[in-house]
């Protein structure tokens, strides 16, 4: 008698205790998730920021080689400054563009300058914002993909019927402007 | 790509397990055959101790074999990294000395949302890249200054995902791992046939000795079976070896592209690997499944066969070439 009520007791234990544990562990699976989400998106942060540092070496540089480029040194140093203080995203991805165009017009306008493209710093400091500029576009992909990872995770059964009362909500995508999606499509290749 | 992604994380999963499995495959091995071996040279020697084994002593000394061969695997777990770069003759560099190649290293890791890797630098013209560690936080990327020289940015980075693609789905642990305890397996086997050699030389003068007494065959037959797997031991672990490097070769190419979007820029590199005649002087069998492509050129020649550590590179850059629309 006393056997049996223990099994019945040990049943519904059970019962109770496998929805939770499972709960549990979508529930730590999905904060993890929306962990990494926060993190790769700091990380396309610091690439900015470092690329802010850059500019004012590589400007000060250009200055002493082609002085008479002021026009297109002020765009790009009027560009960063927007691109430091642009508020939202989507503000701020505008500035981030208008940055890059400058800067493209800033290496496209030095290659009139043997001296200044054969000087050490300058190529460094190429090299450092080439570099920079490919560690943005990567650190948006990851960021992409760990949204995608994070909002299937959320989509699929049965995170879609308890995700959204734990306080879940899918994560939006890094969009392309349809300037860089037209870039994307005609994909240059930077050769060196 | 999210389709993609529990694909990633199941290799992943994989791997961790494949890891444990092989050490623990390896202890039992190790234990095996010092346990048979001894037994077989007791019996040898004195063919009346078959009668009266002592069963308890035999599996203490199995059991210590297999202790020895934990330490062993535990040892190349944590050092087995510094082990490979030491006979690789690399030497650690830093962003100062190849501002290029440290950048391309930071924006594969990047995108693969994985921490810095320590970069090495391999004196040697041959072109060719390795990476290793038992961990994406304790891994090393290492490139001959052949491959740097010949290398473009975008086939420089082409190369740097396929290592860093490595690091991300814990290919380097399994491969560390085989590349110390496979090694070990084919160094045990080939001492034990050794041993054997000198000593049934030693004995063939005596042998009528032991003619008839009861413990002669117990010997023969455990000696026959120490044989037996002393051959097919390790032939069947580097056949093992070899089938997983080669999958892993394809799927580090694959997640290459996924990182890179530009399937390209590696199809090029390993074009200018392939065609370059020079022979990586500091390689060998042991280490050879760890590098992008086969740096023992002789056996590239039989790249399609059981024995090659990695597919054929035209095959690779047909997948690749594949992806191109």
């Amino acid at each position: 008698m006393l056997g049996t009520i223990l099994i019945v007791v040990l049943i519904i234990v059970a019962l109770i205790a496998v929805p939770v544990v499972f709960a549990i562990f979508l529930y730590n699976g999905l904060v993890n998730k929306k962990v990494e989400t926060e993190n790769s998106w700091s990380q396309i942060d610091v690439q900015l920021k470092r690329r802010y540092d850059l500019i004012p070496n590589l400007v000060e540089t250009v200055k002493g080689y082609a002085a008479h480029e002021k026009d297109t040194l002020e765009k790009v140093i009027q560009a960063r400054n927007q691109a430091m203080n642009a508020k939202g995203v989507a503000a701020q991805a505008q500035a981030e563009n208008a940055l890059s165009g400058t800067l493209k017009t800033l290496f496209a306008v030095s290659e009139a300058y043997p001296d200044l493209k054969a000087n050490q710093n300058f190529m460094s400091l190429q090299e450092e914002l080439t570099a920079t500029e490919n560690r943005i576009g990567f650190a948006r992909q990851h960021y992409n993909d760990v949204v995608g990872q994070y909002n299937s995770a959320l989509m699929r059964f049965p995170a879609n019927m308890i995700g959204g009362m734990l306080g879940f909500k899918a994560a939006e995508f890094y969009q392309l402007s349809s300037e860089e999606k037209a870039a994307v499509q005609q994909a240059p290749q930077v050769k060196f | 790509m999210g389709a993609m992604q529990p694909t990633f994380r199941d290799l992943i999963a994989a791997n961790k397990r494949n890891s444990a499995l092989l050490v623990l495959i390896f202890c039992l091995f190790n234990a095996v055959v010092v346990l048979i071996l001894g037994l077989g040279i007791l019996a040898y020697l004195d063919p009346d101790s078959a009668s009266h084994l002592n069963w308890g002593r035999a599996i203490l000394i199995g059991a210590i074999a297999g202790g020895v061969a934990f330490a062993i695997a535990l040892l190349s777990y944590y050092a087995g990294d510094q082990l490979v770069l030491l006979t690789s003759g690399a030497r650690q560099i830093s962003h100062a000395d190849d501002p290029e190649l440290f950048n391309v290293v930071e924006e594969m890791a990047i995108a693969a949302g994985l921490p810095m890797p320590k970069v090495y630098l391999i004196d040697d013209p041959a072109p060719n890249a390795f990476a290793t560690g038992r961990d994406p936080e304790h891994a090393v990327i290492a490139i001959t200054s052949g491959l740097r020289q010949k290398l473009q940015r975008d086939e420089l980075q082409g190369v740097i995902a396929h290592e860093i693609s490595h690091i991300r789905n814990y290919d380097i642990r399994l491969m560390l791992l085989m590349a110390v305890l496979v090694g070990m397996i084919v160094m045990l086997a080939d001492l034990f046939r050794q041993m054997l050699w000198s000593s049934s030389g030693g004995r063939s003068r005596s042998s009528s000795d032991s003619k008839g007494s009861g413990g002669g065959w117990v010997a023969l037959v455990l000696i026959v079976i120490a044989i037996i797997l002393s051959i097919v031991a390790p032939i069947l672990a580097q056949i093992i070896q070899l089938a997983v490097s080669r999958q892993r070769e394809y799927l580090a190419d694959a997640t290459a592209v996924e990182l890179t979007r530009y399937p390209q820029g590696l199809a090029n590199a390993l074009r200018k690997i392939d065609a370059d005649p020079a022979e990586l002087k500091s390689a060998n069998r042991g280490t050879a499944h760890l590098f992008i492509a086969n740096p023992v050129k002789k056996f590239a020649d039989r790249a399609e066969s059981m024995f090659a550590s990695h597919p054929p590179i035209a095959d690779r850059i047909r997948r690749l070439e594949a992806l191109v629309h």
